[in-house]
């Protein structure tokens, strides 16, 4: 069970891994996560489905390193095993044809996006992405994005590759110049404030997938709780995704960081028994 | 399917039960004093997880066992959802035949080391005891022996498997790995059903190992008696979210016959109140799953916890006891309780009140949070509580709390465990859609068989009654199993 069976990195810090789960590959759609805990001491941690093959029976998880959890995920290797992965959870994307779609990842949120942008694509849209990251090395999937898209715009901050500056920008680059009737946006937090502020102003339907805090995510606990138009919404059950221009990101944010001490205190614990183990 | 007066009879005129029964005067028998429970002295409790209760001896067991008058109507047995032939396995453990004792137990409980500790014993067997019912005098301490013969039995070692009826080959699946789906487990495997439970989490138990702290009951006690289900051949599918991860359609494709939904009420409620979404306010469900099925406490694995100095838990039930207990024990300075209503409305077991008075906990009685206010780090600093009166009975028979205008204050604390409350869980219903549901979002079904809208569907535990306790949801497995067995043979 669990077994994964190809490992790629798409950066240092960046890995897919293709994982044996017949029947998650079968019943996920579009905007569905997993539940990964690995070992008798691991944390649940959730991760987005970036893709499945229901023939081959595996999914696809695109991993970045910003913990303990997800650095102990990257450094399994093919032919291992991972103790327990639940899924596919939360609500599939709601996708129709609306027209045209502006979607925009930021660093490994691409991952997520890539099924919504195909799902949007195959329903018959007009796909227009906009990819950003803070350099070249941290721009993923690209070719990928551009099989299912009209256009693709790219955005680092540096200007190491596509063009300098802030996904924002890219935004309303592509606003300015034609009708947009909906946009995705997935991202850091942060990313996903902004980017759905540039939509705000151009009155654009806009959907945003959280990436809050979990622990069962089966709607048991509420860690993972956001405010939504005013309203306390559970992301695992009633999310991922939401109307953007309803969340409170600020508030989603400072949750966030409810636990970011201890998470650099146990990542440089973790760091330091290895560095002796060597 | 109450056990029949006759087959109790029955039992009760076993020459070895007559014998018994002359051997002490009734008279001798009511003089006798119910025996106490040893407990881990508080001041040392708390710094671990100890189990708390630390069972009977043998010698205690016996004495207590000494008490019990063998009634020829032994009204007991109305007390227990499970029906459990009360008489029968105290006058085993009269004698000293614990085995015995503990295979009686088997004969209609699944978990019996579980009830022996966290059923309310006292709102059900013992509240129909004669001692009780009669005397006005202190119960049979049903419980406590139930307790007895079942740990006698465990470390033992040898565990008795239930007999079993020949395999009949027919696929059945239990939703959710708690006590209703448990017991549903273990009944159909003794009709000879092919049982398959589906657990959604990555350990078996539910609410056994998610919810009740290991001070109250140890997991290793729980493992034992899965490790019965499964030596009876109970299948068990952890990971397995049935509504997302496979369909209830997609099951039976796979050949399964009929379902049982015990999947529970876990998902936490909240006040709505300013500031509840502030760093450090967890719903109590948070906080014993990280503490619990995480172990978050023990610093080898990978689970943070929060343990906060000033701990402020709201609600008043056995999962608020439960927490704030738990806070105590990852070193909380000040550990409170606040409770819109007074001592004697607290809906947890006056035994648990009981030891958390003993640990030091505060109790903040008729009081009500209705603020937070936070730190420049958006982490809980304070709580704005108002205190209530009581006024008139309300619909529930408790009376109303009335606010006290003008009364509102402000208590230091860093962190808040919300426990006032569990909706049902919406996923098996939400991948169901003709599925017939109350307007309290709990799964309808029939009082006599608890069969739902869909005929191969039952229900029970707290899917169908919201948030109860442990041993209705095991009486509802039971249940279920009988009234599925019937359908199935019906529709074969």
């Amino acid at each position: 069970m669990n077994k994964i069976v190809a490992k790629e990195f798409f950066s240092e810090n960046v890995v897919r891994l293709e994982i044996e789960a017949p029947r998650i590959a079968k019943a996920r759609r579009a905007g569905h996560f997993v539940i990964v805990k690995n070992g008798v001491d691991g944390e649940r941690i959730p991760l987005t489905i970036a893709g499945s093959d229901p023939k081959k029976g595996t999914i696809d998880l695109v991993v970045q390193r910003v913990g303990v959890s997800s650095r102990k995920l990257t450094e399994l290797n093919v032919g291992d095993e991972i103790t327990d992965l639940v899924g596919p959870l939360g609500k599939a994307t709601h996708v129709e044809k609306v027209g045209t779609v502006l979607a925009c990842g930021g660093g490994v949120g691409v991952a997520p996006l890539l099924p919504i942008i195909e799902a949007f694509k195959l329903a018959g849209n007009r796909v227009i992405t906009v990819l950003a990251a803070r350099n070249k090395d941290l721009i993923i999937l690209e070719e990928q994005v551009r099989k299912y898209s009209d256009e693709v715009v790219v955005m680092t901050d540096d200007g190491s590759y596509g063009n300098k500056g802030l996904v924002t920008e890219g935004m309303e680059m592509i606003i300015n110049r034609e009708k947009v009737d909906l946009s995705v946006v997935i991202g850091p937090a942060i990313m996903m404030k902004f980017a759905s502020m540039t939509t705000k102003k151009h009155n654009i339907p806009t959907m945003a997938s959280l990436n809050t805090i979990m622990v069962d995510g089966t709607g048991m606990c509420g860690a993972c709780r956001v405010t939504v138009g005013g309203k306390v919404k559970f992301v695992c059950v009633d999310g991922p995704e939401f109307d953007a221009h309803q969340v409170d990101f600020d508030e989603m944010l400072l949750r966030l960081s409810g636990y970011k001490g201890i998470e650099k205190e146990a990542e440089l614990n973790y760091l330091s028994k290895n560095c002796n183990a060597k | 399917m109450a056990v029949s007066p006759e087959f109790l009879k029955a039992e009760r005129e076993q020459p070895w039960r007559v014998e018994l029964r002359s051997k002490m005067k009734n008279k001798e028998r009511t003089a006798l004093t119910r025996v106490h429970m040893n407990e881990v002295d508080a001041r040392e409790r708390i710094l671990s997880n100890i189990e708390v209760n630390q069972g009977l001896n043998q010698v205690q067991a016996m004495a207590e066992a000494q008490r019990c008058l063998d009634c020829p109507n032994p009204t007991c047995i109305t007390g227990c959802p499970v029906e459990i032939n009360i008489p029968k396995f105290i006058k085993h453990i009269e004698c000293g035949n614990f085995a015995d004792a503990a295979k009686t137990l088997k004969e209609t409980s699944t978990l019996p080391a579980v009830c022996g500790r966290v059923c309310p014993q006292e709102k059900q067997c013992e509240s129909q005891c004669f001692y009780t019912q009669k005397m006005n005098a202190e119960p049979v301490a049903i419980g406590y022996l139930e307790r007895f013969a079942a740990d006698w039995e465990q470390n033992s070692g040898q565990m008795a498997i239930p007999e079993q009826a020949p395999a009949n080959g027919i696929k059945v699946g239990a939703i959710g790995s708690g006590p209703a789906g448990l017991t549903f487990a273990g009944e159909m495997a003794k009709k000879g059903y092919d049982v398959t439970v589906f657990e959604a989490l990555h350990e078996i138990g539910g609410v056994l190992k998610y919810g009740i702290p290991e001070f109250r009951l140890p997991n290793r006690i729980v493992d034992v008696e899965i490790d019965v289900l499964k030596k009876m051949g109970v299948k068990f599918e952890t990971n397995f979210v049935v509504g997302k991860t496979a369909n209830v359609e997609d099951l039976q494709e796979e050949g399964y016959k009929a379902f049982f939904a015990g999947s529970g009420a876990g998902l936490p409620r909240f006040m709505e109140i300013p500031g509840e979404n502030y760093i450090g306010i967890l719903s109590s469900n948070e906080y014993l799953t990280r503490v619990n099925l995480m172990n978050a406490a023990n610093p080898t694995t990978d689970t943070p916890i929060i343990s906060g100095k000033r701990v402020a838990v709201i609600g008043g039930g056995n999962t608020a006891m439960d927490s704030v207990r738990t806070a105590k024990r990852l070193g909380a300075e000040r550990a409170m309780i606040i409770y819109r209503r007074g001592m004697d409305e607290m809906p947890a077991r006056v035994e648990e009140i009981k030891h958390a008075q003993e640990e030091g906990i505060e109790f903040l009685t008729l009081t009500n949070p209705v603020e937070y206010l936070a730190d420049s780090q958006g982490r809980v600093s304070q709580v704005r509580v108002q205190k209530m009166g009581l006024g008139e009975p309300d619909a529930s028979g408790r009376r109303r709390p009335e606010v006290i205008e003008g009364s509102e204050y402000l208590i230091d604390v860093d962190t808040v465990v919300v426990s006032v409350g569990v909706s049902p869980n919406p996923i098996v219903p939400d991948s169901l859609p003709d599925l017939k549901m109350t307007r309290w979002h709990t799964i309808e079904v029939n009082d006599d068989n608890l069969q739902s809208s869909i005929p191969f569907l039952f229900a029970g535990g707290d899917i169908v009654r919201g948030g109860a306790t442990v041993i209705l949801a095991m009486g509802d497995g039971r249940k279920a199993a009988a009234a599925m067995d019937e359908y199935l043979q019906k529709n074969q």
